[in-house]
């Protein structure tokens, strides 16, 4: 079995701040990690390796600096890693990642199972996995908390959906994304650490996948991105004082007044 | 294809524009600017730019854009039970055909779901195309993806806009793929740019840190998933005249290769937070799981859904389903009630487009009563009991 991970390496946003000049975040200082979601991924990858056999692949697209984010995956438990890096991939909207990563898998030589995070804490779109998964014509489900089943052949999983949990079967390959419930992530080992920094990424750009340069990048993203700006900031509230029962009053009325109840 | 690049003899080293990079992309290399491979030419280091040493060329439409007409609004249900979001769907879409002159469109894939059309109409579709197969029963991926490709392709919609939940997230990616067309998630705002009529699509990124406008200038149609609960709610009118559309089904279309084996409704929640007008969250303050009674209590006289910070799931107080934040989900009900709940930004970013925040937490200084539309200091153990008290007797005259 072959376990492949998509990862994305993303600036750490917990203490993310508005410039109040320009608007916009600041970035100064913000280390860059993997993607919080997609360390479930991972960790879920290598839990399946540990069990079934064959390997763990960890794949991602992005600057060259995004091999650190292939070395952690590797010194968490993965077996080897590649890098899609390409100026010609930058600026890609999700349809142009989809069909790089897309490239990427099939350059591989295919998974068994594709397992991707929810979605990436920058772009927050939750598209690039049933966009992959598309492009390689396999089937997918989203929000995956557990794996039922596995038999040979077929994955059985359960998503979370509105109102309750989906129990879905889907023949292999395929491709999941899956929410934090679905494991613990665990610490990197010391013996994976000093595998990761011997570890070789391999990195391919459009001419190793033989991409089509009129799918990737910019050139291949139907979305443009035409402003960048700060949301609008709340008007300051209004403190109810009293005790608490003057209180619960006081904010009955309020939320009367706005015939909110 | 548009291009980027720092002109060297105007760059005066100065990195306004490395702060104003909201993707990392620009970096001081030699005291001249350097912009990387991550850049999506958002434009922001070229406004903030006092020496005009940026220049942006943005992709030029191409000729080519394909004849396209009408919004449509993907009419998400489970056996028949059509969800709250295509309403707002609905009512936005409306104004948006308006705006251009074209029609709305309601499109409804299922197994005897033609009745529904009428629903539909009354809420302003203009035309509903129905697609009506007992292998289209259970939604799965696969041949939704097929019916709605097949369909744009006869019809040729200029706009076509779900909901950004769990169905719409899956499928919408799937469908834009399949056609080739650019895909927006998750926006918050829509409008018309009079001069291109191209679909202007807002949607807030970095946990709601930044906004983005996002167009797709060459490719139809312009597709969209919009956030539950922003929009507002078509109206239902009797009397309201549409057509119906049957749209044969082709056989290939029909075949999947996922099985939904069964639905498990989780019992503890009676409403699902996505949908719910008001949400009632605790956290860490809650102490002790059998303290979210508390909170169940408060949102049961109002209606409302139960959520929670990571902190309350984390600890095991409360499943997972539940949990309101970046690593859970993202709502914005009427009103939000957090009680307990200091306001880490993870969790900020989960709620903080809600329309009116309630914040009751002993801590003065916490973060929540920064973006809390109504604050409310003190023991929770004492205010809440006298919320859903006074709830109670209102809501009971």
């Amino acid at each position: 079995m072959r376990f492949l991970v998509c990862i994305k390496q993303v600036p750490e946003t917990t203490d993310a701040k508005i410039n109040p000049q320009t608007g916009t975040l600041m970035r100064e200082g913000i280390p860059s990690i993997i993607n919080p979601f997609d360390m479930y991924a991972l960790e879920e990858g290598i839990r399946l390796k540990e069990r079934q056999g064959g390997e763990v692949v960890v794949l991602s697209m992005g600057p060259p600096q995004a091999k650190e984010a292939i070395k952690e995956a590797i010194a968490l438990g993965c077996d080897r890693g590649v890098l899609l890096s390409d100026r010609a991939f930058a600026g890609a909207d999700t349809l142009a990642t989809s069909y790089t990563l897309a490239q990427g898998v099939q350059k591989l030589g295919g998974a068994d199972l594709i397992i991707c995070g929810k979605q990436a804490s920058d772009g927050d779109t939750a598209q690039v996995g049933p966009g992959l998964a598309e492009e390689l014509d396999i089937p997918h489900a989203t929000y995956v908390r557990r794996i039922s089943a596995m038999a040979p052949g077929e994955i059985t999983v359960e998503r979370l959906v509105e109102g309750g949990v989906e129990v879905v079967r889907m023949p292999l390959p395929a491709l999941i994304t899956v929410v934090k419930e679905i494991n613990e992530p665990r610490l990197p080992s010391l013996k994976g650490v000093m595998r990761a920094k011997r570890a070789e990424v391999t990195v391919w750009g459009t001419e190793e996948l033989g991409a089509d340069p009129s799918r990737t990048g910019t050139a291949g993203s139907p979305t443009q991105v035409v402003q960048v700006f700060a949301p609008e900031i709340r008007k300051h509230g209004e403190l109810i004082p009293g005790t608490a029962s003057e209180q619960a009053t006081t904010l009955v009325e309020r939320l009367r007044a706005a015939r909110v109840v | 294809m548009g291009s980027i690049r720092i002109i060297a003899e105007k760059c005066a080293g100065c990195e306004l524009c490395v702060a104003a990079c909201p993707f990392g992309a620009v970096s001081m290399v030699d005291a001249l600017a350097h912009i990387s491979e991550v850049c999506n030419l958002c434009g922001a280091c070229v406004d903030v730019c006092a020496f005009q040493a940026i220049e942006l060329t943005r992709p030029q439409a191409s000729p080519a854009v394909p004849a396209a007409g009408g919004v449509w609004v993907y009419v998400e249900h489970r056996r028949g039970q059509v969800a709250g979001v295509v309403y707002e769907l609905l009512g936005e879409g409306a104004k948006l055909a308006a705006e251009l002159g074209e029609e709305l469109g309601a499109v409804i894939l299922g197994d005897g779901i033609r009745p529904l059309a009428g629903d539909l109409v009354a809420h302003g579709a203009e035309v509903v195309y129905v697609a009506d197969a007992p292998e289209l029963a259970d939604f799965r991926d696969e041949p939704y993806t097929a019916v709605m490709a097949a369909m744009v392709g006869q019809y040729q919609p200029a706009i076509l806009l779900f909901g950004a939940t769990s169905t719409g997230r899956s499928l919408a990616p799937r469908v834009a793929g399949r056609l080739r067309t650019g895909l927006t998630a998750d926006c918050t705002g829509l409008s018309i740019d009079p001069e291109t009529r191209l679909l202007v699509q807002t949607r807030p990124a970095f946990g709601g840190n930044i906004m983005a406008r996002i167009l797709c200038p060459n490719h139809r149609p312009q597709m969209a998933t919009v956030r539950p609960k922003v929009m507002k709610r078509a109206t239902r009118e009797e009397g309201r005249q549409g057509r119906v559309v049957e749209v044969p089904v082709r056989p290939e279309d029909k075949a999947a290769r996922t099985t939904v084996l069964e639905l498990v409704p989780e019992l503890t929640q009676a409403v699902n937070l996505e949908e719910a007008d008001i949400i009632v969250s605790g956290g860490r303050g809650m102490q002790d799981p059998k303290n979210f009674r508390l909170i169940e209590d408060l949102a049961r006289v109002l209606g409302g859904a139960v959520g929670a910070s990571r902190a309350a799931v984390d600890a095991g107080w409360i499943p997972y389903s539940h949990q309101v934040g970046q690593t859970g989900k993202t709502v914005s009900p009427r009103v939000y009630i957090a009680v307990g709940i200091s306001g880490a930004i993870q969790h900020l970013a989960g709620m903080q487009s809600s329309d009116i925040i309630v914040a009751i937490n002993k801590n003065p200084d916490a973060p929540i009563f920064q973006v809390a539309t109504y604050g409310l200091v003190g023991d929770l153990f004492e205010i809440v009991p006298a919320l859903t008290a006074a709830f109670k007797k209102v809501l009971a005259d």
